[in-house]
């Protein structure tokens, strides 16, 4: 994946401007591959993207995949993306109109005098913690890419040995226009 | 009915009709070569894979039918990515089988072995990893659906060795619900309301021009052309992949637009208040500098894939459909512009200003090449099917061969590939055994592909090749001489290396040369008298000849440059 560099704001892990498209895909080999190749093959960048089997139907993936819309003409990704034969249905979510969630797993150094501040940390924002040991403790928050933002910052104060994003997935806001059912 | 993986892949081509099959066997394809010869298929054995693709596609733009190729995995496989490509950008329907190696040795590195079903991705409308014996009918049946279906393009279908040996109970799908396409919907019903919002466009144009493109003969609109187009009385240019789809001697027909269209076409198209799109692209050899292109024009575009609405000009009214069912609805309904008469008044002014010209011909120099091309039409048997390779000699076919039907231009438009014309010849030949086939080629194309004139004598597929050997890469050439201060680099090729004549006779042809006018004469005739083995003429033409009308990369439509002959007029 590409550096998301040129459209982060400031403080940010989000886009400036971005679109959420939602894929339904063919469960089958190759087809991440042809989605993500129609990305690189007119040079947009994916910010970030999330695959995994749709409801409870293994034969359908949903591929949540985030973008600039600055670097991209959504409207010619969209018209492409719908070319390919395994890309069964495409929804864009409008931000504004989407519940967007993501999970950061971090494994921070403690020692006697940081553990405590880190605690106040994980619970304030919501985190909990998954592993210790008596040098760190693992801890994970599942958010909103703002929380995940705003865990992050707070987390530079302390010392980092991992820590991993997952990249979003989205549901539209109920009363939104929902997303294409699973076909049968 | 137990049958191999390979038995069932041939007969799961026959189950789709599959006549000619043009291709090279090798180690991973060896299995699906023993069936063949027990098949009614005839397989055209040719010299390089680069031939059996091209010769596929010009089997089916002669025919209308999918073309197909079947060759080895490794090079065998990137040989043909070429033709693959090709296809693509013209969107000719090809199905391309290749073989692979066994399942177990894939991602070893193994002989012959490479990823082409990753290499062709982004060059094929869709393509098949077949992962058992089983799946073969089904991947073919989806394969030939889909590369004939929506908009078409090239398939391929990539089958490992032990796939193709091992056993499997022959079945085949009944219909398109057992292809397992749940993501692919080709055909949508014709949106009534936009059918009216452009009526209402085509009632309000006073200046309007029918765009044809290479998908009105893909969805083979050509009688629903000329009848929407005479009840209308609209002119209409077609584009480079569009010739034959409207008679050149119609008198509403004004020829190609773009980079070298006539003056009287690019210029209706700059003028004009309505453009309707019937299966073009606003293609950038069509377009020149796109802000500039058609400036004052109303656009409708008629097109079975959306992606192309919008992408370069945005549409007024965006139609989803085959150009055929939409000039229906706007005939049923009596959809007719205003009257054209002080249109049409304009439009033959530019006619007559500005018709096609050359110089005289003259034995003081060399052929001059519109004249061999125009000799050639003059001489050709009505139907005759015209193939050719990508540059000067490419335009001039296109400009002074007159097309009356559809099938009968058979070129490589959005890749430009060098070399085409020979196989595609050849595979047009195949498909249309009755048809006379021409391939206009060029000095340069001949030397990327001729080895498959031993592929036509083999085969008893008799074409006639007319190379215009100017001695040069004669378009690289031209821009050169006019945008690069006559610095000619590395385009010189030699008239006499190789020996034409001799090529073709090594080959099994009848090699023949022209450097006057009336040796011209004389070779056409004698390539005319010739119907059971190809001929190749080696027609000596003038380097110094350019194409005109030329429109410079990326300049505007409105500075198209004529004919240095009527440039003090203008």
């Amino acid at each position: 994946m590409n550096t998301p560099e040129p459209f982060l704001g400031a403080t940010s892990h989000t886009p400036v401007r971005h679109h959420i498209l939602s894929v339904m895909v063919e469960n089958k080999a190759g087809v991440l591959a042809r989605v993500a190749g129609l990305f690189a093959r007119r040079g947009f960048n994916i910010y970030s993207l999330a695959v995994a089997p749709a409801e409870t139907k293994a034969r359908f993936s949903r591929i949540t995949i985030v973008v600039d819309a600055e670097s991209a003409p959504l409207e010619q990704i969209v018209e492409q993306l719908d070319k390919l034969v395994n890309v069964v249905a495409i929804s864009d979510i409008a931000p504004k109109d989407a519940l967007e969630r993501e999970l950061l797993l971090a494994t921070i150094k403690t020692n006697v005098d940081s553990r405590t501040s880190l605690l106040d940390v994980v619970g304030s924002s919501g985190a909990a913690i998954v592993d210790v040991d008596a040098g760190s403790v693992t801890l994970m928050l599942a958010g909103t890419p703002a929380a995940c933002d705003e865990l992050e910052r707070e987390l530079e104060n302390y010392t980092t040995v991992e820590l991993h994003r997952t990249g979003r997935v989205a549901l539209p806001r109920l009363g939104k226009v929902a997303l294409a059912a699973v076909p049968d | 009915m137990q049958l191999t993986g390979a038995q069932a892949l041939i007969k799961s081509l026959e189950m789709e009709g599959v006549e000619v099959i043009f291709g090279l066997p090798g180690g991973a394809i060896l299995p699906v070569y023993d069936p063949l010869i027990d098949s009614s298929i005839r397989h055209v054995l040719v010299r390089h894979e680069q031939g059996a693709g091209h010769m596929a596609e010009g089997y089916a733009l002669a025919t209308g039918r999918p073309g197909v190729a079947m060759v080895t995995s490794g090079p065998g496989a990137t040989n043909i990515v070429t033709p693959i490509g090709n296809a693509h950008m013209d969107s000719t329907p090809l199905v391309v089988i290749t073989g692979q190696v066994s399942s177990a040795a894939i991602g070893t590195d193994a002989f012959q072995e490479c990823d082409i079903t990753g290499i062709t991705m982004g060059i094929t409308k869709h393509n098949f990893l077949v992962k058992s014996a089983h799946e073969i009918p089904r991947a073919v049946a989806a394969a030939f659906h889909i590369a004939t279906t929506g908009r078409p393009g090239p398939v391929l279908v990539d089958i490992p060795k032990d796939i193709a040996q091992s056993t499997m109970e022959w079945w085949y799908p009944e219909s398109i619900d057992e292809l397992d396409l749940p993501g692919y919907h080709p055909v949508v019903e014709l949106d009534a309301d936009r059918v009216n919002q452009a009526i209402e466009l085509i009632r309000a144009a006073e200046r309007p021009v029918l765009y044809v493109g290479g998908g009105t003969l893909k969805s083979h609109a050509s009688a629903q052309l000329l009848a929407f187009a005479e009840r209308t009385g609209m002119p209409v240019v077609t584009t480079l992949m569009a010739r034959g789809a409207f008679p050149d001697s119609h008198p509403q027909h004004l020829g190609m637009p773009g980079m070298h269209g006539m003056y009287s076409a690019v210029t209706a198209i700059q003028k004009s208040d309505l453009l309707i799109s019937l299966g073009a692209r606003f293609d950038d050899r069509v377009t020149g500098k796109i802000p500039a292109f058609a400036p004052n024009a109303k656009i409708i575009h008629v097109d079975i894939d959306k992606a192309e609405f919008n992408k370069v000009r945005r549409a007024d009214v965006a139609i989803r459909s085959n150009v055929a069912a939409v000039l229906e609805a706007w005939d049923a309904q009596q959809a007719s512009p205003q009257n054209l008469d002080v249109w049409w008044k304009e439009i033959d002014a530019w006619r007559e200003a500005y018709p096609l010209v050359y110089d005289e011909p003259t034995d003081e120099t060399l052929l001059r090449p519109q004249f061999v091309v125009e000799s050639i039409a003059r001489a050709a048997a009505p139907g005759t099917i015209v193939t050719s390779g990508v540059g000067q000699h490419q335009m001039w076919a296109s400009q002074f061969w007159k097309f009356e039907e559809p099938g009968t231009w058979v070129n490589s438009g959005g890749a430009g590939t060098m070399g085409f014309g020979v196989p595609a010849a050849i595979g047009a030949k195949a498909g249309r055994p009755d048809r006379v086939v021409w391939c206009i080629d060029g000095d340069g194309c001949f030397q990327m592909t001729a080895q498959e004139l031993v592929t036509a004598r083999s085969e008893g597929i008799p074409i006639k090749v007319a190379i215009l050997n100017n001695a040069y890469l004669g378009m690289v050439r031209q821009w050169q001489e006019m945008f690069y201060d006559e610095r000619y680099s590395e385009v010189y090729l030699s008239p006499d290396l190789p020996d034409y004549v001799k090529w073709a006779e090594a080959m099994g042809c009848v090699g023949l040369r022209a450097t006057n006018i009336e040796e011209m004469h004389a070779a056409i005739a004698t390539a005319n008298s010739i119907n059971d083995v190809p001929v190749v003429i080696d027609f000596r033409t003038d380097s110094s000849e350019k194409v005109f009308p030329m429109v410079a990369a990326g300049a505007s439509n409105d500075d198209i440059m004529v004919h240095p002959l009527q440039r003090e007029s203008k």
